[in-house]
C-alpha cells in the first residue's frame, strides 16, 4: 500500500550499549525484514526497552552498528516511530497534539488537520478531538499515541509495553489498533510482559536476556518448544534468579 | 483625621471625574509599562528558550545572572539607562532622557530578567519531559522552541503578568530617567510620590487607587490563568 521505497531491513551489528561503564546490551546481531510482528520478551531489566530505543536511534549504541539497509533509508522523512511505554502527551487537545506531529513531519496547514481528523476517525476517537491531550486516561492516552503514528503512516512501528497498567478493555483496544497497522502493512516489533498477548499477536519471537538476545523463532515453534533455557524457564513462569 | 476622610472623599471624586489630568498620568502610565512589558516578551521568551535549550559554556553563569538581575533595584534600572542616554552617554544623541520611551527603555531592563528567567525555568523543565518525543517526531532542538513556548504558554503568561505588577508598581527608574514631568513623564508612582510630599492628598490617594486595583486585576488574571491552565494541562 505504500507508495514510497522500503527502509528495511533495520540491520544490527555487533550492538552494544553501556551506561557508566556497565553493559546494559550486549553482542546484539540482527537483521529485520518482511511483514511480520515482532515480539520481544524476556524479564524484567533484559534490555528490551533499550534495545527499541537503540534500534528506533534514539540511543547511538557503544559498539556496533545499527543500519537500515532499504533504498528508502536514505529519504530525510523519518519512517520509523517509537510509542514509548509512558508516551508524553502535549499540553494541547488530542486533535492538537496530532496536528503537531503532522506538523513536524512536514505536512501544511489543511492537510495535516484533515489527516489528524481522519486518524482519530479511523480508531472512533472523534469524540475525544477536543479534549486536553494530558487529562486523558492511561488507556485513552496510549489510544492517543497510536492514532498520532497511525497519522504519520510509518513503515515501522516500535512498540514498548503499550498495554501495561491497562484493564482489559482498553487492552483489546490498543490490541485492535496494532491489528489495524500490520494489516495496512507497518511492520510492528514490540515489547510485552502479557504472554497470552505476545501469543495472540506475535509472528515472530526476540527473546532477550540479562541485555544479550539469546534466542530468535518463529511465534509457534518458541511457545511450542523454547531453545534456550532461560526462555523455558521464563515462559514456566519461573523467576531466573 | 477628617482631614483625611475628607483626602479620600476628594480621591474618589477624582478618581470617577474622569479629569483629563488625571486621566493622562494614568494614561502615559499603563502606555510605559505595557510598551516595556512587550519589549521584554518579544527578547525575553526566545532569549529564555534558547537558554534553556542550548548548551553552552557559561550557561550557568547567565542563568544565575539573570536570576539575580530578577531582584535589581528599580533605581539602578534607572541609573543605566540614564548613563546610557544622557548627554554625554553613548545614546545622549538620540535626546531620549526625560522622554516616555527612555521610561520604556528602563522599565524593559527591569522586566527584562523577570520574563527571560521564568521562560527559562519554564521551558528547560518542559523540554526535560519532551525532548524524546519531539527528537523522536525528528524535531531540532531550534524547532521545539515554539513548541515549548505553546505548551508553556499557561506558566510564561503568569510570568509576563510577574513583570507587568512589578513595572507598574515601581518608582525609581521612571523618576530617575522620565523626570516627573507633568504632562510630559508624570507616572501614577512618580506623582504619588511627589505629590504626597507637597501635601496633595486626593490626587495621590486618587492615584494609589487606580494602582492597587491594577494589582488586584494583575493578581486575579494570574489567578485565572493558572487556574485555566491548571485544568487543561493537569
Ligand atoms: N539510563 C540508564 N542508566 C542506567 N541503567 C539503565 C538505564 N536505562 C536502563 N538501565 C538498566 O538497563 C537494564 C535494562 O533496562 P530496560 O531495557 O529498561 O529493561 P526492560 O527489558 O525491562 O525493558 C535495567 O537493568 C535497567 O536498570
Ligand atoms: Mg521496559
Amino acid at each position: 500500500m505504500r507508495a514510497s521505497p522500503t527502509i528495511l531491513p533495520l540491520r544490527l551489528s555487533g550492538v552494544a550499549y553501556d551506561v557508566g561503564g556497565r553493559r546494559l546490551v550486549e553482542g546484539i546481531d540482527l537483521v529485520l525484514s518482511g511483514p511480520g510482528r515482532v515480539i520481544v520478551l524476556g524479564p524484567n531489566g533484559a534490555g528490551k526497552s533499550l534495545f527499541l530505543r537503540l534500534c528506533h536511534g534514539l540511543l547511538s549504541p557503544t559498539q556496533g552498528k545499527v543500519e537500515w539497509l532499504g533504498p528508502g533509508a536514505s529519504l530525510k522523512a523519518r519512517r520509523h516511530l517509537l510509542v514509548a511505554q509512558r508516551p508524553v502527551m502535549l499540553r494541547r487537545s488530542v486533535l492538537g497534539d496530532i496536528i503537531h506531529a503532522l506538523n513536524l513531519a512536514g505536512l501544511g496547514w489543511t492537510a495535516r488537520r484533515t489527516a489528524a481528523r481522519a486518524a482519530l476517525e479511523r480508531f472512533g476517537m472523534t469524540a475525544l478531538a477536543d479534549r486536553p491531550a494530558r487529562i486523558l486516561s492511561g488507556g485513552e492516552q496510549q489510544r492517543l499515541a497510536l492514532a498520532r503514528a497511525w497519522a504519520l503512516r510509518p513503515e515501522v512501528l516500535f512498540l514498548d509495553e503499550p498495554t501495561a497498567n491497562l484493564d482489559p478493555s482498553a487492552t483489546r483496544a490498543v490490541e485492535a489498533m496494532i491489528d489495524a497497522f500490520h494489516a495496512e502493512g507497518t511492520k510492528v516489533v514490540m515489547t510485552t510482559h502479557d504472554l497470552g498477548q505476545a501469543r495472540r499477536l506475535a509472528d515472530e519471537i526476540l527473546f532477550m536476556d540479562r541485555g544479550r538476545l539469546i534466542e530468535r523463532a518463529p511465534a509457534g515453534a518458541f511457545f511450542e518448544a523454547p531453545h534456550a533455557p532461560a526462555a523455558a524457564a521464563f515462559l514456566r513462569g519461573d523467576l531466573p534468579w | 483625621m477628617n482631614e483625611i476622610v475628607d483626602a479620600f472623599a476628594a480621591a474618589a471624586a477624582l478618581v470617577l471625574s474622569a479629569d483629563p489630568a488625571f486621566l493622562e498620568i494614568v494614561g502615559l502610565s499603563l502606555r510605559v509599562t505595557l510598551t516595556a512589558v512587550a519589549v521584554a516578551v518579544a527578547i525575553g521568551l526566545p532569549a529564555g528558550a534558547l537558554l534553556a535549550i542550548a548548551r553552552f559554556p557559561g550557561r550557568g553563569a547567565l542563568v544565575v545572572l539573570f536570576n539575580a538581575l530578577m531582584g535589581m533595584p528599580p533605581v539602578v534600572a534607572g541609573l543605566v539607562i540614564y548613563l546610557l542616554l544622557s548627554r554625554s552617554g553613548p545614546l545622549g544623541t538620540l535626546g531620549l532622557l526625560f522622554t516616555p520611551t527612555g521610561m520604556v527603555m528602563a522599565q524593559a531592563v527591569l522586566v527584562l530578567p523577570i520574563v527571560l528567567s521564568i521562560a527559562r525555568q519554564v521551558i528547560e523543565s518542559l523540554w526535560a519531559e519532551y525532548e524524546e518525543h519531539l527528537r523522536s517526531l525528528g524535531s531540532s532542538a531550534l524547532r521545539a522552541v515554539p513548541t515549548l513556548l505553546w505548551d508553556g504558554r499557561y506558566s510564561l503568561i503568569t510570568g509576563i503578568l510577574a513583570g507587568f505588577g512589578r513595572a507598574s508598581a515601581e518608582v525609581g527608574a521612571v523618576m530617575i530617567v522620565g523626570g516627573n514631568i507633568a504632562g510630559a513623564t508624570r507616572t501614577m508612582t512618580t506623582a504619588i510620590t511627589l505629590e504626597t510630599g507637597k501635601g496633595n492628598l486626593p490626587l495621590a490617594l486618587g492615584l494609589g487607587m487606580v494602582l492597587l486595583s491594577l494589582t488586584l486585576a494583575i493578581n486575579i488574571a494570574a489567578h485565572l490563568v493558572a487556574l485555566v491552565g491548571q485544568r487543561r494541562s493537569g
